[in-house]
Formats: C-alpha cells, sequence, structure tokens
C-alpha cells in the first residue's frame, strides 16, 4: 500500500509555476527524501499534501485520503514538522505536547503516558517545563519532531528539519528520525537540501528542481548513473604513456585528460589505488598526486542540471536577510 | 467531523489564559490607554453638556472607557492571528484535525475572557473615582455586554487579519477604524449633541449598543431600551464572528 501518491500535481502562484505535474508514490514505510535548492517547490509540496494549500490542478492522496476533499481525514493521519519553527514559546514543552495531543484527541492517562514517552525519546525530559523561548535551536526542533509524531501518524512530514542547526545537533536529530522509522515503522517525508543528510536518511529520493521531478531512485542507484568513484592523478613525466598503458585496463571505464591531471572513472576506487601506483611505476611514470573522489548526490544534481546545489545558497540567504530585515 | 469540538476550543482557550497570565506587562499596558482616558477626562470635564438624566460625567464616562477598553483589547486580540502567522504557531493549528469553525470559537473564547477581566479591571479601578454602579443586577448585566462587546470586535479582528498579508496595514486600521468606531459610540459624550448627519453613523456602529446597555446597566441611564441594546450587540456579535470564521477559512495560511 502507498502512503501517498501523487499525480501530475502543479500548483501556480500568480503565473510562477512552483511544482510543476510532478508524480510521486512513498511506500508505507519508507523515508522517502525530496532533495534540491531553494525554491524548488518543495516546501509547497509538502504544504499542498498537508492541506495547507490547494493544488492548482492534478492529484494528492496521503494515507489513502484526498488532500482536497478529505482534508480532515489527512489531517488526523499525518505530522507535521515545518521548515520554520511553529511553537508557542510562551508556554512549557510539555505544554506544547499536552496541547497538541488534545487536539488530536489523546485522553487521560493515554494522553499523560504519551507526552512522557516521547519527552523520552528526544530527550527533553529534564526540560520539559521551562518555557519554550528559552530553548537552543535544537532542543525546539527536538520538541517538534516529538510533537510531529505524539499522536502516531501514519505519515510524518519534516520540512528541512535540520536547517540552520550545528553538525552534531544534526546526527543527533537524524538518529531519531531512523529511529522513529525503525520503532514505529512510521512514514518519513523529508525535505532537504543537505545532500549528505538526504544519503544518509532516505530510503529514496526524489531530487527535484524548478518544481520538476529530475531523477528519483535509491540514493546509491542515484550515484550509480555517474558510472562510479573518480581517482585523480597528477604524474611527472610522460602522461601521454600512462594514458595509453591505463586505456588497456578494463577496470578503469573512462579515462579523462584536463589540464596535466588524469580522471579514471573506476569502481570501489580506494581498492584500485595501489594498483594504479605499481603499474605506473612498472611502466616508470612517477605520480606526484593522487586523489579519490566518490560521487556524492550533489554530483547527481550535477549530471542532471549542470549546477550546484550550493551555488544556490547564497541568492536564498540575500533574500533570508531581507526579509529579517523586514521584520 | 463534526463543526464544533469542545476540546480544541478548550485547549485554544486554555492556551490564551497562560498567555495572559505570563505576560504580566501585557496586562498593565492594555489597561494603561483606558486609565489614563478615565482619569483626564474625568478629571477635566466635571460636567459636559447634554448628559442624560442628573448624572455627573464620572458616571457616564466609565460605561465609555470600559467599552473602549474592550474595543482596543478585542481587534488587537483578533488580529493576532497574525502574530500566529509570523511567529509560525498558525500552521500547527491548521494542520490539526480540528474545524477550522472551533479554531474561531476557542481562540474568541480566550480572547474574551481576558477582555472581559480587563473591562472589570478598570471598573474595579473606577470604584476608586468614586464610581457607584447600580446594584448587582446592573453588574451581572453588564459583565453580558462586556463579553458582547468583546466578541463582536474579536471577529471584526479576525476579519481584518484574515484578509492582511502581516502587521502592515496596522496603523490604518487604528486610525481608520477604531477611533472612529471608538469616537462615534457615545462612549465620552452624548451622540446627542452630534450634528444629524453624524448620529445616522453613530446607528450602524456595534459599540454604540454596548456602550449604552453598559451605562443602562451600570448607570441606569441609557438612550436607547437596555432590550434594544443586548438585542443588537448579539447580532452585531453572531455576524461578527461568523463572518470573521468565514474569511479566516478562506484565507491560506502559508
Amino acid at each position: 500500500m502507498y502512503a501517498i501518491r501523487v499525480e501530475n500535481l502543479t500548483r501556480e502562484f500568480e503565473g510562477l509555476v512552483a511544482v510543476d505535474h510532478i508524480s510521486f508514490n512513498v511506500e508505507s514505510g519508507e523515508i522517502f527524501g525530496l532533495l534540491g535548492p531553494n525554491g524548488a517547490g518543495k516546501t509547497t509540496t509538502i504544504n499542498i499534501l498537508c492541506t495547507l494549500l490547494k493544488p492548482t490542478s492534478g492529484y494528492a492522496e496521503v494515507a489513502g485520503f484526498d488532500v482536497v476533499e478529505e482534508k480532515d481525514r489527512v489531517r488526523e493521519n499525518i505530522g507535521v514538522v515545518f521548515q520554520e519553527l511553529a511553537l508557542d514559546e510562551k508556554l512549557t514543552g510539555r505544554e506544547n505536547l499536552e496541547f497538541h495531543a488534545m487536539m488530536y484527541g489523546l485522553r487521560g492517562e493515554e494522553r499523560r503516558k504519551k507526552v512522557e514517552e516521547v519527552l523520552g525519546l528526544v530527550e527533553l525530559y529534564d526540560k520539559a517545563d521551562m518555557l519554550v523561548e528559552k530553548y537552543s535551536g535544537g532542543m525546539k526542533r527536538r520538541l517538534e519532531i516529538a510533537r510531529g509524531f505524539i499522536h502516531n501518524p501514519q505519515v510524518l512530514f519534516l520540512d528541512e528539519p535540520t536547517l540552520g542547526l550545528d553538525a552534531q545537533t544534526r546526527r543527533h536529530i537524524w538518529d531519531y528520525i531512523k529511529e522513529l522509522n525503525r520503532k514505529y515503522g512510521m512514514t518519513i517525508i523529508i525535505t532537504t537540501h543537505y545532500m549528505e543528510e538526504a544519503d544518509y536518511l532516505c530510503d529514496r529520493v526524489a531530487i527535484i528542481d524548478n518544481g520538476k521531478i529530475i531523477a528519483m531512485d535509491t540514493p546509491q542507484r542515484l550515484k550509480d548513473i555517474l558510472g562510479g568513484d573518480v581517482i585523480t592523478v597528477e604524474v611527472e613525466g610522460d602522461v601521454e604513456r600512462l594514458l595509453q598503458c591505463l586505456k588497456r585496463q578494463e577496470w578503469i571505464k573512462d579515462t579523462k585528460r584536463r589540464d596535466g591531471f588524469l580522471d579514471l572513472t573506476v569502481e570501489k576506487g580506494e581498492r584500485r589505488i595501489p594498483e594504479l601506483i605499481n603499474l605506473s611505476q612498472k611502466i616508470g611514470v612517477n605520480i606526484s598526486y593522487i586523489s579519490l573522489h566518490k560521487p556524492s548526490l550533489e554530483d547527481v544534481f550535477i549530471h542532471f542540471t549542470g549546477r550546484s546545489i550550493r551555488e544556490e545558497e547564497g541568492e536564498k540567504n540575500i533574500r533570508r536577510g531581507r526579509k529579517g530585515f523586514r521584520r | 467531523m463534526k463543526s464544533i469540538e469542545w476540546v480544541a476550543i478548550y485547549v485554544l482557550w486554555l492556551r490564551e489564559m497562560k498567555r495572559f497570565v505570563r505576560a504580566k506587562s501585557r496586562v498593565v499596558g492594555m489597561l494603561g490607554m483606558p486609565l489614563f482616558f478615565l482619569v483626564f477626562m474625568g478629571l477635566g470635564f466635571s460636567n459636559i453638556p447634554g448628559l442624560p438624566g442628573d448624572i455627573d460625567y464620572i458616571h457616564f464616562l466609565v460605561p465609555g472607557i470600559i467599552g473602549m477598553g474592550l474595543l482596543f483589547t478585542s481587534v488587537f486580540a483578533g488580529l493576532s492571528v497574525l502574530w500566529d502567522k509570523e511567529f509560525g504557531f498558525l500552521k500547527e493549528i491548521m494542520v490539526a484535525p480540528v474545524s477550522r469553525l472551533s479554531i474561531v470559537l476557542g481562540r474568541t473564547a480566550g480572547n474574551a475572557t481576558t477582555a472581559l477581566i480587563q473591562g472589570i479591571l478598570i471598573l474595579a479601578i473606577s470604584a476608586i473615582m468614586g464610581f457607584r454602579p447600580n446594584g448587582i443586577v446592573g453588574l451581572g448585566l453588564a459583565v453580558v455586554f462586556m463579553l458582547l462587546i468583546a466578541t463582536t470586535f474579536i471577529g471584526l479582528g479576525l476579519i481584518f487579519a484574515s484578509n492582511m498579508e502581516d502587521m502592515h496595514g496596522f496603523s490604518l486600521i487604528m486610525n481608520f477604524v477604531i477611533f472612529p468606531i471608538f469616537f462615534l459610540s457615545g462612549a465620552l459624550f452624548p451622540i446627542e449633541n452630534l450634528p444629524e448627519w453624524i448620529i445616522k453613523i453613530c446607528y450602524v456602529n456595534p459599540l454604540t449598543y454596548g456602550v449604552d446597555g453598559l451605562r443602562g446597566a451600570l448607570v441606569g441611564v441609557s438612550s436607547f431600551p437596555i432590550a434594544v441594546d443586548i438585542l443588537l450587540s448579539t447580532v452585531f456579535s453572531i455576524v461578527m464572528v461568523l463572518l470573521g470564521a468565514y474569511f479566516f477559512k478562506k484565507s491560506e495560511s502559508v
């Protein structure tokens, strides 16, 4: 059974197409990632799926319910952690959880137990009775994740869950997400523009750019599209001679020469480096530099779009700064 | 799904109460303006022309100032949806499996309670200035009017909030909506003192009947029969809250 079905989903904002005829299915129990630069349409997609925005056209179904026609049924079955914090900072952590649980129909003893349980899971037990405005960014995020799954939703949406957090906190959050998926079999949809996040967490990833899905598969298979690892070598002496010799090797899938360097596409690059050195010594060519690059989802993104996700970061920061100033 | 969920209404009411209790500066802040009006107007005018019956100005003024306090607090409370939008909390409420009407009723209940507390505080302070209400029944009736005024203008605030992106239009609303409503309600002086064509505007102003009803309940003097005040205030209140709910439901929260 599919937890989410999306068919030709489209959303326009005053002529601007934010989501452009996307289709995908998410299986029950999967961690599914929407990876792409800011402004690619990830958040719009999430907002449509959790009933906050109406699609311009197309169809979407969450937990078996139509997101337009059966909003209330969808809402009962999802948990959402939004990109921007959505906590009441004038309430304590526990009150935020309690109120949320009440809204979702948890009662009495069951509610009390559940609140304790999730507080324990995200390790906020000691801070539960502090006002949220006193929390650090990481603590707020953890509280939101706890709140997102306290009512046992079938599908949990996480929109950029680690945005703006330091590396250590990010690791921590990843662990909670994995734990949730493993322990409760919860279907999780996560949007991110961090390649390593998508790679580490997701069973499958859809790469999205300009409102369109440009590739979708497991992280490993997406990276396999690139054909393997790249070993880059620089040599002192006869480059051409080494190149001719390497071209005869079966395990080297591709060779490319670029200003003094040789790029070799191979599988399991780390195991091939010694062999490469032996070969070059045998024919009397000295290697002066060697490096191994394992393909990342970033490379996959570049492969499909011709630009890097990171390049877009700068623009986004400018936009944010402006927004901050307006406040 | 039912359209009125009591638990959700209770949760949203409780949230307002907790926030209210924790925000001491808010309590003081919202009492400030009505108190200054009460003290300085009350001291400055011992009598003005056209006062009904044989009451002095302070007894005329206090119900008006209570109405004023309720007006400002309530419109602002209705607009506070925009703060929730700004701070993201609105989304959390909007994805909850509860009807939009329940959300509006819950907020309204919470905000009306805080407005009522404010009204009663103003009443208590005015007693120090020599104000004497007209018996216990009158006080009970006054509470009813306070609630009707509060819900009416929370509804109005919500109508504005649902049609606004952010707080930018706030001063516009303050200057061109709230102040005219206040001055043309008979809160500070009898509307009979105004020219005929302005009086007509006063007649479509919800606060006119709220203040008049308060005055009838607390002081025993009113321009309209109390039954008329109650009826019209109730109608205004229901219409405004439902309109607020309608626009709230229509607006997209992201």
